[in-house]
């Protein structure tokens, strides 16, 4: 995992509520065994639009997605965050998250920012003009307009992100534990422990 | 250590800890982890390349689902006919590489048992009460509806439990959604989780599992149970739960998988204590009252807009906040509709029958006796019912439901996930309608440019012979 801990530039001012996993990547695009080459079917239906935000010139390469509340809503396909990041997006800022979306954007090293809908109404108008800088130490986003907001992030989140940390490497080093309760599970929860055929 | 009162989930988290760490997250166990070829080729690639072997492929069972077409999968010698889409072929034929590779078993594509993931767990016994149960799908949900702490993970997390049969997970506040009363007769499961969904917004069960409870819950079939929490999902909640009781017991009883001798006993004794004690305390509560819950349709991209079939298509300006409006705008222009619209003039050319939401024997049952000696409308082009499992499409053949179908010009399919996403040959057209018993009505999700309405399966029998939505309170029996 690349490791992640400031974002700076351009930050696509796209705003929309409820913002589902379908519309990030429709299902004719999952079809795939890889994780790589999805951007191509990111947001196909807002992009068949003429003057879609995402095909404006103004916000090509742009790292950072600016959304509206409950953005990866729907299906837990991990592709619509590896779609994302063929995109080259890495952050994305919105007053929330589905619980899924945000821990697959998270194992794949994407920032995703939690802030109120007032700082998220600003940084949309900033985004049409300016840079927008994501500081994740500093668990900070600002402007150069003085602007300040900051965020917050798990504690575990942010080292793993910060160190391009591998979860199942960390876990699999906690395999006496994992052991352990299996071990008692099989006393306390036998038809739990082994599945019978 | 006091023992304070629980509520079921704070039981089952408290039952499957690993280990917690200060920062308050715990490394929890999983007891059953399902897998289908769209969420796992890159999670058991990642294996093969890091030389991870599965910690207990026992504990996981494949079933493909998605993209298999549903039309017969056999020729007439009973060869397997192949699958003309090079992609979906290449999916599955990974899933049928990986499973043996790594010791999991598999329900193949031409197996009799072979369904939808989630209908498979439950009939199969493979899911259980109080169990932990994740699957690279967020209608994982659906389990719940045995009393299992069930949700969906991505590919990243799939790899996670084939390696370490464990999840990294922070503790989910509690919901309880309460639906007191007696439902009217014509208003089902599915009306009453559309309602829900309506209630709380799309967004308003975010970071919550779920427990329903109340006298309509409790007077539900465990099918429509899962139905109920199938869709905890479509209001945001990860997990939705709802107390084993006995009719969950006999229904999970002698099932292929489920615990059989001494641990079926201990497995029983352990259930009893799985509802919530008296005095726990859930983060927040929410109480519906049946009589509120008419047969439920939605008009727009969200599984939030949900109205009563009585009712009209809403206008923009009705909804409080501006991002609300917003979506509503681009939502009615998306679907075609203009606000006032009364909701039985919606004319619908597809109709689809299927799903983990309503799939099962119950479900076909409800559109068979709105069907039976009835023909689909004219301008009804596209109607087929899809099986959530061969078992269940079995079952519906044994008491001649197939028939009541064909009769009334619908089609038959094999099991599969078929419309309810567009991934598959079963797809509804752009700019057309489909009465759906599905689970997402967002725009593309039944195809590119597909306008989809969420219904009962009743109310989608009903649509299907009117060509338009209709109350199936109307149409008396034939």
């Amino acid at each position: 995992m690349t490791p992640i801990s400031q974002v700076t530039g351009r930050a696509i001012p796209f705003g929309l509520k409820n913002v589902d996993t379908d519309i990030i990547i429709p299902a004719a695009f999952l079809k795939t065994i890889t994780r790589s080459g999805l951007g191509k079917g990111a947001f196909q239906a807002i992009r068949a639009e003429p003057g879609n935000i995402f095909d404006n010139p103004t916000y090509a390469g742009s790292p950072t997605l600016i959304a509206g509340d409950n953005f990866g809503c729907g299906s837990s396909r991990e592709h619509a965050a590896w779609a994302l990041l063929d995109l080259g997006i890495t952050c994305v800022i919105a007053p929330s998250f589905s619980d899924i979306f945000s821990g697959n954007a998270f194992k794949n090293g994407i920032l995703t920012v939690v802030l109120p809908q007032e700082a998220i109404d600003r940084l949309m108008e900033v985004a049409r003009t300016d840079e927008i800088t994501v500081d994740l130490e500093t668990q900070t986003v600002t402007t150069p307009f003085q602007d300040r907001f900051s965020f917050e992030i798990d504690p575990f989140r942010k080292h793993c992100l910060i160190n391009g940390l591998d979860e199942v490497g960390l876990t699999l080093a906690r395999d006496a534990a994992i052991g352990g309760y299996e071990a008692k599970a099989k006393g306390s929860l036998p038809f739990l422990a082994v599945v019978e055929h | 250590m006091t023992k304070h009162p629980r509520t079921l989930y704070e039981k089952i988290w408290d039952a499957h800890v690993v280990e917690t760490r200060d920062d308050g997250t715990s490394l929890i166990y999983i007891d059953r982890h399902l897998v289908h070829e769209v969420t796992s080729p890159q999670a058991f690639e990642a294996l093969r390349v890091s030389g991870r072997k599965v910690r207990r492929p026992d504990l996981t069972l494949a079933v493909p689902d998605h993209n298999l077409p549903t039309t017969a999968r056999l020729d007439g010698a009973g060869h397997r006919l192949p699958i003309t889409d090079p992609e979906s072929a290449q999916q599955l034929a990974a899933l049928e590489r990986n499973a043996p590779e790594f010791g999991v078993r598999l329900i193949g594509a031409t197996d009799a048992e072979q369904g939808i993931v989630h209908v498979v767990g439950p009939e199969q016994g493979f899911s259980l009460p109080g169990a932990t149960i994740v699957c690279g799908d967020s209608h994982t949900a659906c389990h719940g509806g045995l009393g299992a702490l069930a949700f969906g993970i991505g590919t990243s997390e799939v790899e996670h439990v084939l390696a370490t049969q464990t999840l990294l997970l922070k503790r989910s506040k509690t919901m309880e959604v309460r639906v007191d009363g007696t439902l009217a007769p014509g208003v089902t499961a599915k009306d009453v989780v559309l309602h829900i969904c309506g209630t709380l917004g799309a967004s308003g069960g975010t970071g919550y599992v779920i427990e329903y409870t109340g006298s309509v819950i409790r007077d539900l079939s465990i099918e429509g149970r899962l139905t109920v929490s199938n869709m905890a999902i479509e209001h945001g909640a990860r997990a939705g739960l709802i107390a084993p009781d006995e009719k969950t017991i006999a229904y999970v009883k002698g099932r292929p998988y489920a615990p059989k001798g001494e641990a079926w006993d201990k497995a029983v004794d352990w259930w009893h204590s799985l509802t919530s004690d008296a005095g726990a305390i859930y983060d927040k509560t929410i109480v519906i009252n049946a009589a509120d819950i008419a047969p439920t349709v939605t008009w727009g991209t969200s599984p939030e807009d949900t109205i009563s079939i009585s009712g009209s298509v809403p206008a923009p300006e009705d909804f409080a906040d501006a991002s609300k409006q917003e979506a509503a705008r681009k939502s009615l222009d998306y679907m075609g509709l203009t606000p006032g619209q009364r909701m039985v003039d919606i004319e619908i050319q597809n109709v689809f029958i299927g799903s983990c939401t309503n799939s099962r024997i119950e479900d076909l049952r409800a559109a068979a006796a709105i069907l039976k000696g009835r023909r689909k409308a004219e301008g009804v082009k596209w109607a087929i019912v899809v099986p959530g499992s061969g078992l269940v499409k079995a079952q519906a053949e044994e008491e001649g439901l197939d028939k009541i179908f064909t009769d009334a010009g619908l089609e038959w399919r094999e099991p599969g996930c078929s419309a309810c996403l567009g991934m598959n040959p079963d797809k509804v057209p752009a700019g057309e309608r489909c009465a759906s018993t599905s689970n997402r009505n967002f725009m593309g999700r039944q195809g590119p440019g597909a306008r989809t309405h969420l219904v009962s399966p009743a109310m989608a029998a009903a649509a299907a012979v009117t060509g338009h939505l209709t109350d199936v309170r109307d149409l008396s029996e034939a």
